[in-house]
């Protein structure tokens, strides 16, 4: 790892000062991916802003419907939350399957959007619920946040802190995980709205990063069941193709994860 | 270079190091603590592992600077009074290891996963609880027999106490 220099910060507002006093610096959140980034030599940031101790970026807020977790919440609160698990238990299967166990302690939600790895979870679940990324300066429609691989609409030096987003009525994620690394081969989450909106999105197979399937939400708004979608064609040449599966094989995923998404939620 | 202190093991250490060091080599070479290994330097093989604030984490993929302020317990502080943990007795008694490079972390891992599910652990629960610990020479049957012996131990004597 090349040199750097370490700041913890205290709040909000402190890491976003620190982070702009540095010459390259980048917030470090769980650091899962960050760190290891850095060993290889991949990134080296000047400095490094601590935000596991900011604590207004933490903890899961419930409010009727509404739900609010901190940009700094580890997966494994987020998979382990009763209170989420009442309104949405989909972020919380979603979350439990993330990395392992110990990946899960210290890896954030924040870390991961921002992050943005065309084969990471979480940015599935935020486009198909329809979330708001709340970040230190503005409100950002997840619509609008994820632009391409690794890719956001974040400004430099703009910090994530916190989502927010209505429960659907009904929700699941479903991933085919590489046998290796467990990244999502084809990942997609669906929800569906009490007025019969239905989202779907999908990770690990586009070739521009986390999209909606808007020919699925249409085939699901009019029949929810699994069926719908057996007419529906995913078109492979906006797909990934790699060593682990070319771009037809995740089409083909992707239909199969849609339809083992819908039966479960 | 930065003064970091923590506690490790429930004694409170110090010591100097590079903001990069992580804290794996923190353990190792700045307090001799040579439990705790270092096996693939790509985050993957949970030979590093540790509790951080009492959840394991890593210590490869963690920077001392970040664990500073925190209580850190390795492999050399779970045995008490010259007795071992149970999972370290359950480990010897169904042979759980072979050469033993991974039996830090996994042993550090099991008492994470008994302390968060209790007795209720089972096979196919061990086995995805140990996604992040790579063992190369036992196949992993021993370890899952180690760990559910320690489960039910440890349940067990949880019950009697209560």
């Amino acid at each position: 790892m090349y040199e750097t220099h370490y700041h913890r910060a205290s709040s909000i507002q402190d890491a976003v000062k620190l982070k702009q006093a540095a010459e390259e610096g980048k917030y470090l959140a769980g650091g899962m991916t960050l760190i290891p980034t850095m060993k290889q030599r991949l990134a080296a940031p000047t400095d490094l802003v601590d935000l596991r101790h900011v604590a207004e970026m933490r903890g899961i807020k419930v409010t009727g419907k509404t739900v609010r977790i901190g940009a700094a919440t580890t997966h494994s609160e987020v998979a382990s939350s009763a209170e989420l698990a009442a309104v949405c238990p989909a972020i919380c299967g979603l979350a439990s399957h993330i990395g392992d166990p110990h990946v899960r302690h210290m890896g954030t939600i924040g870390g991961s959007i921002a992050n943005n790895d065309p084969a990471a979870d979480y940015p599935s679940a935020m486009l198909a619920l329809d979330a708001t990324i709340v970040t230190d300066r503005r409100e950002i429609a997840a619509g609008d946040f994820f632009t391409g691989l690794f890719e956001t609409a974040l400004e430099d030096g703009e910090l994530v802190t916190a989502i927010t987003f209505e429960a659907p009525a009904k929700a699941a994620y479903q991933k085919f995980a590489n046998p290796a690394s467990r990244y999502a081969m084809a990942g997609v989450f669906v929800a569906r709205r009490d007025n019969g909106d239905v989202r779907v999105a999908v990770t690990g197979a586009g070739s521009n990063g986390v999209f909606r399937h808007r020919d699925m939400e249409a085939a699901l708004s009019s029949n929810w069941s699994p069926d719908a979608l057996a007419s529906v064609t995913v078109d492979a040449s906006d797909l990934l193709s790699d060593i682990h599966a070319d771009a037809t094989y995740r089409a083909n995923l992707v239909k199969v994860m849609a339809k083992r998404a819908v039966a479960a939620a | 270079m930065a003064k970091i202190t923590m506690t490790v093991n429930g004694r409170q250490v110090s010591g100097q190091c590079d903001d990069r060091t992580l804290l794996v080599h923190f353990i190792r070479e700045n307090l001799g603590l040579t439990g705790t290994h270092v096996g693939c330097d790509t985050s993957q093989c949970g030979a590093c592992v540790v509790h951080m604030d009492g959840m394991s984490v890593k210590s490869c993929s963690t920077l001392a600077a970040q664990a500073a302020g925190s209580e850190i317990t390795t492999i050399e502080g779970l045995a008490a009074n010259g007795e071992l943990h149970p999972v370290q007795a359950a480990f010897k008694a169904n042979h759980g290891l072979q050469c033993g490079f991974c039996t830090p972390g996994m042993v550090m891992t099991a008492v994470d996963m008994i302390r968060r599910h209790g007795g209720q652990l089972d096979e196919a629960t061990v086995r995805a609880e140990l996604e992040g610990n790579i063992c190369r020479c036992t196949g992993y049957h021993n370890i899952v027999k180690a760990i559910l012996a320690a489960a039910v131990e440890m349940g067990g004597a949880r019950v009697a106490a209560e």
